[in-house]
């Protein structure tokens, strides 16, 4: 298969973790922010082939994780209601709100359904005029510009029975807050590739002159990877701090301006929770105000809503690299896949679920 | 994680949903916890040998095999196949896995108000088709109507009765450490022809489902002599579901190798766009087969003379109990292959 296999090769794999070590002569932690490198990365076992001195970290770039708790119970709250169908990308769907989670919801009789594209919860929305379509719109930069192109679609169409519940969020000042975070250790970045195929390499350039650390903007296959850190390696032995780009089948350094100008049309920058970090300022995405009309929270009187997190689960500091998913006392025995205690080991690019499903035996 | 951590399973039950939610239908672990909490705590049966796809019973001095499934696939016809079909040979592989010859299948239909009745007319020409292809009668059934909105069109469940010949015994228990994991065909294909036509997804060329019937495939295998030790076909949950239930009942550990599994390029397309793994993905026509390695070769040579083992391979080999039930040689080295939890949920981003 194109695209995927070549870059899964191992015999290239085993190439590059030599080639890295021969370059590596202190001890690095790097961070890897997308949950799908995370994942990448468990599953083809890249952490075992780097050399010991490299530490990799994993940051908190998994969406469906960082979606803060009240929205999820605003979700339910929704998909509850006889009138509305609420829609949803398939990962939403087993995250624990504070008491259920919307797999519960559905059971109970709500209509929760899930979609593949925002733009199948308009045309529902267009089918069934007497029913409010609700979008749960989770999701980085990445998703963001369907996401607004759904909304745009809607309001051209005139389908009003049509709204969102914004829970988007936005990479760079996540990374600014763990960076200066006190028990921040991180010294490079793997970049999320799909984010700048959107955004550009920009922000990124202000992360790497502030803060001075290498960022190499990295794709999401097993030597897409090894490449990265191979760049972020040689970056750090030669005290250098500027951006790279790894994943240039993918990125260009002024990004998608499409899609760009949508965003920038449908959406408005704001302080958004991040389950398990806080509230982080410019860190979301709501809607503008010439589209605030299809906001699922102001339609369905749930703007004034609020919830103290259970202290429990440690999600928070898997997803700011503070601790690895095996060193929470409840990985594995209290918290699974089936019974989860955060979003971390539900999503299928949280950390947590990715060190559970693809944990590794000690063989030959 | 470190060489003294705790064992994978949770040490305790937590029942998170009081109410009864889809992904306790998938196949997976969540499905499995239900049956054993709910169904074998009351059901169980001391005098039973451990679970497998049909309960063996002797009477008279005559072995024989019953088994029930259900079927509520949606939508009612898909690409390879239909209920009717997926009715008959679902059942009749259950039959053929616990090493049985298929006789005789029962048919309960339970319609909604306003199924057409052409649909009914196509749907049991296929299961009379199905049933002269795999060599069995239907000779009893049962039809009940629900009204619109309570039933989605139709529902089938088929009852499977078949004699088990002398000397021949297929169980969980019998599988030993040494013996060789055959895997007749490419996985994956049955699952994403459901997804894709019940989701309206189009790829560039049609995934048809593998539904076929197996008990003629596992009958040559027994005629040859072959020492088999054990048989499973791997529906819900996909072949890892199946691995690790045959594991976990025989107290055994397997180890596979992930490039010896075969995938076709269109289902690894099909599973690499939305996120899903082929080992997870429910089969109709395919199943695992533990034999005594020595007759491991011969046993290939059987199956790839059948039509429906042309495509046979080894994946791997039985051990002793490991870190965990199933292992998998991939790249990077060697990792737990689990069963699913839950359903697979497609990406988000």
């Amino acid at each position: 298969m194109r695209f995927v296999d070549e870059y899964r090769d191992d015999m290239h794999a085993e190439r590059f973790a030599r080639a890295i070590a021969r370059i590596t002569t202190r001890p690095w932690s790097i961070m890897e922010v997308c949950g799908g490198q995370t994942h990448a990365i468990v599953r083809f076992g890249i952490d075992q082939l780097l050399p010991d001195e490299i530490t990799l970290i994993h940051g908190p770039g998994c969406p469906v994780c960082v979606t803060a708790v009240e929205l999820i119970d605003k979700a339910i709250d929704i998909a509850l209601r006889p009138e509305a169908i609420l829609c949803s990308f398939g990962d939403m769907v087993r995250v624990p709100g504070s008491a259920k989670d919307l797999q519960a919801a559905k059971a109970a009789g709500g209509d929760v359904r899930i979609v593949y594209s925002p733009l199948d919860a308009v045309r529902l929305a267009g089918e069934e005029p007497d029913r409010q379509v609700v979008f749960f719109a989770v999701g980085f930069e990445t998703t963001a510009p369907v996401n607004a192109a759904a909304v745009a679609q809607a309001a051209r169409r005139g389908i009003e029975n049509f709204s969102v519940l914004v829970a988007h969020v936005r990479i760079p000042p996540a990374i600014e807050a763990i960076l200066s975070g006190p028990d921040n250790r991180v010294e490079a970045l793997v970049a999320p590739g799909h984010v700048c195929a959107v955004m550009g390499t920009s922000e990124y350039e202000a992360i790497a002159t502030q803060y001075g650390i290498p960022v190499v903007v990295t794709g999401f296959e097993p030597l897409d990877i090894l490449e990265g850190i191979h760049m972020g390696v040689t970056q750090l032995e030669h005290g250098e701090a500027k951006v790279e780009t790894q994943y240039a089948r993918g990125v260009k350094p002024q990004g998608n301006a499409t899609a760009m100008a949508l965003m920038n049309e449908v959406f408005t920058v704001v302080t958004r929770k991040w389950r398990g970090i806080g509230a982080i300022p410019y860190g979301g995405l709501a809607l503008a105000d010439a589209y605030v009309g299809f906001d699922a929270e102001r339609r369905f009187g749930l703007v004034d809503y609020s919830v103290t997190e259970s202290t429990e689960c440690l999600s928070g500091q898997v997803l700011q690299g503070i601790i690895k998913p095996e060193e929470c006392p409840m990985f594995g025995g209290r918290c699974t896949p089936e019974h989860p205690l955060g979003a971390t080991m539900v999503s299928a690019e949280g950390a947590c679920a990715a060190y559970y499903r693809y944990r590794r035996v000690s063989a030959g | 994680m470190s060489p003294e951590a705790p064992p994978f399973t949770c040490p305790l039950p937590v029942q998170q949903y009081a109410n009864v939610v889809l992904a306790h239908g998938a196949g997976g672990n969540l499905m499995h916890r239900l049956i054993d909490d709910v169904f074998v705590k009351v059901f169980a049966n001391p005098d039973q040998e451990a679970e497998h796809d049909s309960a063996v019973l002797e009477c008279d001095g005559v072995r024989f095999a019953f088994t029930t499934d259900s079927y509520v696939v949606h939508p009612l016809f898909f690409p390879g196949g239909d209920i009717g079909s997926l009715a008959v040979y679902g059942t009749v592989n259950d039959l053929a896995v616990s090493g049985a010859r298929p006789l005789y299948l029962s048919a309960g239909f339970i319609l909604e108000e306003g199924l057409p009745v052409e649909t009914l007319h196509r749907v049991t020409q296929s299961m009379q088709a199905a049933a002269q292809r795999a060599g069995v009668t239907i000779v009893t059934g049962d039809t009940k109507v629900v009204e619109r909105g309570k039933g989605d069109g139709l529902f089938i469940n088929t009852a499977g009765i078949g004699m088990v010949p002398e000397g021949v015994s297929s169980l969980p228990a019998q599988v030993r450490p040494g013996d060789a994991v055959l895997l007749n065909g490419d996985v994956g294909r049955h699952g994403i022809a459901i997804m894709a036509a019940r989701e309206g997804l189009a790829f560039e060329t049609t995934i048809e489902s593998d539904l076929a019937p197996l008990a003629d495939l596992v009958a040559q295998l027994f005629d040859a002599g072959i020492e088999v030790h054990c048989l499973r076909d791997c529906t819900r949950g996909g072949l890892a579901s199946a691995l690790n239930e045959i594991a976990a009942t025989a107290g055994a550990g397997i180890t596979i190798d992930e490039k010896a599994i075969p995938v076709l390029e269109d289902v690894r397309g099909a599973c690499e766009l939305l996120g899903l793994d082929p080992l997870h993905v429910a089969n109709e026509g395919r199943l695992v087969t533990f034999v005594a390695p020595g007759d491991a070769d011969r046993a290939l040579e059987v199956m790839r003379r059948h039509p429906l083992g042309a495509d046979a391979t080894v994946i791997g080999t039985v051990t002793e109990r490991a870190a965990a039930p199933v292992l998998m040689k991939t790249f990077g080295g060697i990792r737990i292959l689990d069963m699913l939890s839950g359903d697979q949920l497609p990406r988000i981003c």
